[in-house]
């Protein structure tokens, strides 16, 4: 392999006119030299920038996520179960892009000790797995519903009577200050739970993957995702639930109510009949919570779901009934997953050479398969359903800021730090109790401007790949299964820059799903385009989440920028048997509507035709 | 005097006939048995051999010839083996037995519907094809045959290759004594292949079990076997049947039959085919599942040469011109990959302390 090599983090240059643009983020995420001992560290540590989950810079507030799962995975690898060799993953930023890297245990000594706690207290998870995963279930479940119920108060001109009738005690003020800490309180407890199994989930499936790899050194990881891959997951649950509601309007005879005109209009319309009552009734009971799916990953506060905007699964509905009409089924291949699930893991036991080999197959795909349904239902709880009503329940503050003048636009909240936002609520209760004028609105509409321009700049800026030194191994699951951070990936970034820097006709991303296909493409960037796509089309977007479901009935391929193995796209595409190149980085800035374009999807490789 | 002394159809050949037939005969047979399609043809066995050297007073002769002859002796190696070969060469085809090859031969020819049948001729060594003494290629193949004088012509040729000089220094350094290794001689209509190759039921590169790796090339497999030319190489997946890789080589040379002179002659392949892949995806596919099935019936990865004719078009007709062990991975000791542990966590926690490495 060729020699790879990183700038170091204290070079990473400053972008001209974005100086100061520090002050946005926590001060411990910066690269700091101002003491040795933390400048040594950072130069001899590898961190490598986090795509998969930032496709773009970091907004002041959005950072909540990331600081959340820098302590949540950190704690859970290094205090809860203590991982033999792997402690946390440490976080910094520059110009806006998140890079990380996974701290390894230096004293070999410690490693045994911690190997035996750690099989104690993993252990404890593997074997309990099914009765501490309802457990989770039902905290979280509770989490949201507290969330949801969680009321952002409007400061009043005066306040009402009652508190004083009832001896309350605090005004507005107080509960405001309390509602916002209580906001981000559960943001952070709820990415507290996202952990709580996940890095063990990976832990097994990483085992897996590796005993794999060993006894089939050609098996894609395709591959061996699908034979763990599980049937029943929630991630597909939005998508069923348009297929019902569009086989209930065929059934009641109202289909054509809702092939017509805007979401409201739909609604109104359905209003006039007893059948278009039932319909809307199933369609309200299906919102609660499948419609909460986000379009995007969930990470971004513009990834908004589908109860943020009904026309998106209304549209995205009308897919299915035009489908139905033609007389096409719809229903997912379950079963045809199921056989082929099957058939996968008999055929490649079959050809293990030991009885030793055979027993530890099945004991591990045994345990990942028990596992691995969470790896895939996590997301819909915490960065689909949690997040789309946490980011709403922001906006309310935004509302506050913005009716008090501090921001433009509700909209401008993320471009405030969550402490600043806290700061300035204090500007806002203290000068609406005192019945002065707050200071914000002179300082935050020009910072609000200025970081503006910044975050304009850092898109505009390539992030490096990565910063500091490759080291020689890496034992942390997730750094391994998420980001694929292995000789081969790395090698595959060198081959993506040699890629970019030459032949403009080639984009390489990670292999999704295995398969060849040629076809046009289609460019969407957001979930509402998915209408305009023609049947056979390549689809180019920068993610896709469940809400992109329907689109997938009639694409040829699937190309994201963002996304692993284990992306929505990839898992879809896998079970339609459609090829995919996830990861690519840039492939909706790259390749244009109405391109022809060949798809590569075990290598990851596209190619342009035309 | 029983025929099938001297000269059996594959159909009746079976791998507990090698030291009659040969490794290559009695393994045409089998696939025959396995319902494999194999050109057709026959074996003229290791006792006409024998019947050969004993009529001709060669049988000791030859022996006492290489009487004290060591490894290091290359000069005297060659010496005798031009010597020995030319004695073959130079020997008469009892009358019986011509007309027991010359029967066999017009019988082939009249079941193919082909006057003059063209045959491939060649050796099938009672101690080639064995896992750990595989010398394959080490005797000669003549191709395009036509008519009984030259198949005889050729038989004796293949004879005769028993004794290269690299075959005899073989024989010296492996221990193996020279009056116990026999030939026979396989006669096999000829395949017009369109292309040919071989193929792995295992990956060679990797070892993995799950991959069949197809190498390709046009015409006869001769380019491919003897590795004058970069094949085309198509790796598929055993238990999905999909083609997971495919590396179209430049493809410079091949085999083929100049129809003028019945001659196999080494040709330019022409530059719009140089580049092109010289399988269909439905040929690739046939290959691979053929090659499942020769490995099912000899529970065992195997080593195949394959070619396709093209009778139709649009499809090849494939055939299997010889398989064999295949020798370096198998030979590997079975040894588990982990050892099997108690606990899934237990399995995890010893995974996890031995980490993945980045740099290779």
């Amino acid at each position: 392999m060729a020699e790879l090599k990183f700038p170091s983090p204290h070079e990473a240059e400053t972008i001209p006119g974005t100086e100061g643009w520090e002050r946005m983020y926590p001060y411990h995420y910066l690269y700091s030299t101002d003491d040795p001992e933390r400048k040594k560290y950072e130069e001899g540590m590898f961190w490598f920038y986090d795509g998969l989950h930032y496709p773009e810079p970091m907004y002041p507030f959005d950072i909540i996520w990331d600081e959340a799962w820098f302590l949540s995975l950190s704690q859970y690898n290094n205090r809860i179960f203590i991982v033999p060799p792997a402690m946390g993953i440490d976080h910094r930023i520059h110009n806006g892009y998140i890079y990380i890297t996974p701290l390894p245990v230096t004293n070999v000594e410690d490693i045994p000790k911690r190997a035996e706690i750690f099989m104690k207290r993993a252990g404890y998870y593997y074997q309990n797995w099914n009765k501490l995963h309802d457990n989770w279930e039902e905290k979280m479940t509770s989490l949201i519903k507290e969330l949801a119920d969680l009321k952002i108060p409007v400061l009043p001109e005066m306040e009402e009577e009652v508190v004083v009738t009832e001896g309350r005690g605090v005004s507005t003020g107080y509960t405001l200050l309390n509602a916002y800490d209580k906001l981000i309180d559960l943001g952070i407890l709820c990415w507290q739970y996202h952990f709580e199994f996940l890095n063990l989930g990976y832990a097994a499936y990483v085992f897996f993957v590796d005993f794999c790899t060993k006894a089939f050194p050609d098996i894609p990881l395709q591959r061996i995702t699908q034979m763990v891959g599980g049937i029943d997951v929630i991630i597909y649950r939005p998508d069923e639930e348009l297929k019902k509601l569009a086989k209930l309007s065929i059934e009641l005879g109202v289909d054509g109510i809702a092939m017509n005109g805007s979401a409201a209009e739909v609604f109104k319309g359905m209003e006039g009949s007893e059948n278009g009552r039932k319909w809307l009734a199933a369609f309200n009971e299906s919102r609660e919570p499948w419609f909460y799916v986000s379009t995007g990953t969930g990470w971004y506060h513009h990834d908004r779901c589908w109860n943020d905007d009904l026309d998106m699964p209304v549209s995205a509905m009308r897919i299915y009934i035009e489908k139905l009409r033609a007389g096409e089924n719809i229903d997912r291949p379950t079963a045809k997953v199921i056989a082929e699930r099957e058939r996968l893991a008999e055929g490649y036991r079959a050809l293990l050479q030991t009885d030793e080999d055979r027993a530890t197959f099945d004991q591990m795909l045994g345990t990942s398969r028990t596992v691995f349904p969470y790896v895939e239902n996590h997301l819909f709880y915490v960065e689909h359903w949690f997040h789309s009503i946490f980011w709403n329940k922001v906006r309310e503050v935004g509302a506050i800021l913005t009716e008090h003048k501090f921001i433009k636009d509700v909209e401008d909240v993320w471009f405030m730090s969550r402490a600043e936002i806290k700061e300035a609520l204090w500007d806002v209760v203290t000068s609406w109790a005192t019945g002065s004028n707050a200071r914000g609105p002179l300082v935050w509409p020009k910072e609000i401007e200025w970081r503006k321009a910044t975050m304009q700049k850092f898109r505009e800026w390539t992030p490096p790949d990565a910063m500091g030194k490759v080291p020689e191994t890496i034992t942390e699951p997730f750094t391994i299964v998420l980001w694929g951070i292995t000789s081969e990936s790395m090698s595959n970034w060198a081959k993506l820059k040699a890629v970019t820097a030459g032949d403009l006709s080639r984009i390489v991303g990670f292999p999704g799903s295995p398969g060849t296909a040629e076809g046009i493409v289609r460019v969407c960037r957001t979930v509402k385009e998915i209408n305009e796509l023609k049947e056979g089309e390549i689809l180019v977007a920068p993610t896709t989440s469940p809400s992109w479901a329907p689109a997938f009935q009639k694409i040829r391929a699937a190309i994201t920028d963002v996304g692993g193995v284990m992306c929505h796209a990839a898992i879809v595409c896998r079970e339609y048997g459609l090829p995919a190149v996830v990861g690519t980085g840039s492939a909706t800035s790259r390749l244009k509507t109405g391109q022809k374009i060949r798809v590569d999807g075990a290598k990851g490789e596209i190619e342009i035709i035309s | 005097m029983d025929i099938s002394r001297y000269v059996i159809p594959f159909e009746e050949c079976d791998l507990s006939m090698i030291d009659r037939v040969g490794g290559k005969c009695a393994s045409l047979g089998e696939l025959l048995k396995a319902q494999i399609p194999v050109p057709p043809g026959f074996a003229i066995s290791t006792g006409a051999y024998e019947r050969f050297l004993e009529d001709n007073g060669l049988t000791r002769k030859v022996i006492q010839r290489l009487d004290g002859i060591d490894e290091s002796m290359i000069e005297e190696t060659e010496k005798a083996s031009v010597e020995i070969r030319g004695w073959i060469e130079g020997g008469l085809i009892s009358e019986d037995l011509e007309d027991y090859i010359a029967d066999s031969y017009r019988l082939l020819s009249r079941r193919t519907r082909c006057p003059a049948l063209p045959v491939a001729v060649r050796s099938s060594a009672t101690a080639e094809d064995l896992p750990d003494a595989s010398f394959a290629g080490q005797q000669d193949t003549y191709l395009w045959v036509r008519g009984v004088d030259d198949v005889l012509d050729r038989t004796k040729k293949c004879w005769s290759s028993l004794f290269t000089p690299r075959a005899i220094s073989y024989r010296i350094t492996k221990g193996f004594d020279h009056s116990q290794v026999l030939i026979s001689v396989a006669v096999q209509k000829m395949v017009r292949s369109f292309a040919a190759g071989v193929m792995f039921t295992l990956n060679p590169a990797t070892g993995d079990r799950a991959t069949v790796v197809i190498d390709s090339n046009w015409g006869y497999g001769e380019s491919v076997v003897s590795g004058e030319v970069t094949p085309d190489q198509f790796h598929v997946n055993k238990i999905t049947m999909e083609v997971t890789k495919k590396t179209i080589s430049d493809k410079k040379i091949y085999y083929t039959t100049d129809p003028e002179t019945d001659e196999v002659k080494k040709l330019d392949v022409d530059s719009e085919r140089r580049s092109s892949q010289s399988l269909l995806e439905s040929e690739i596919i046939g290959l691979a599942d053929t090659a499942k099935r020769i490995e099912k019936h000899y529970g065992k990865p195997m080593d195949i040469e394959w070619a396709t004719e093209k009778s139709l078009p649009f499809r090849g007709e494939i055939y299997i011109v010889q398989s064999r062990p295949e020798t370096v991975w198998s030979q590997k000791k079975k040894a588990p990959i982990v050892q099997p542990m108690a606990s899934a966590v237990a399995l995890i926690t010893a995974g996890l302390m031995k980490g993945k490495k980045v740099t290779d």
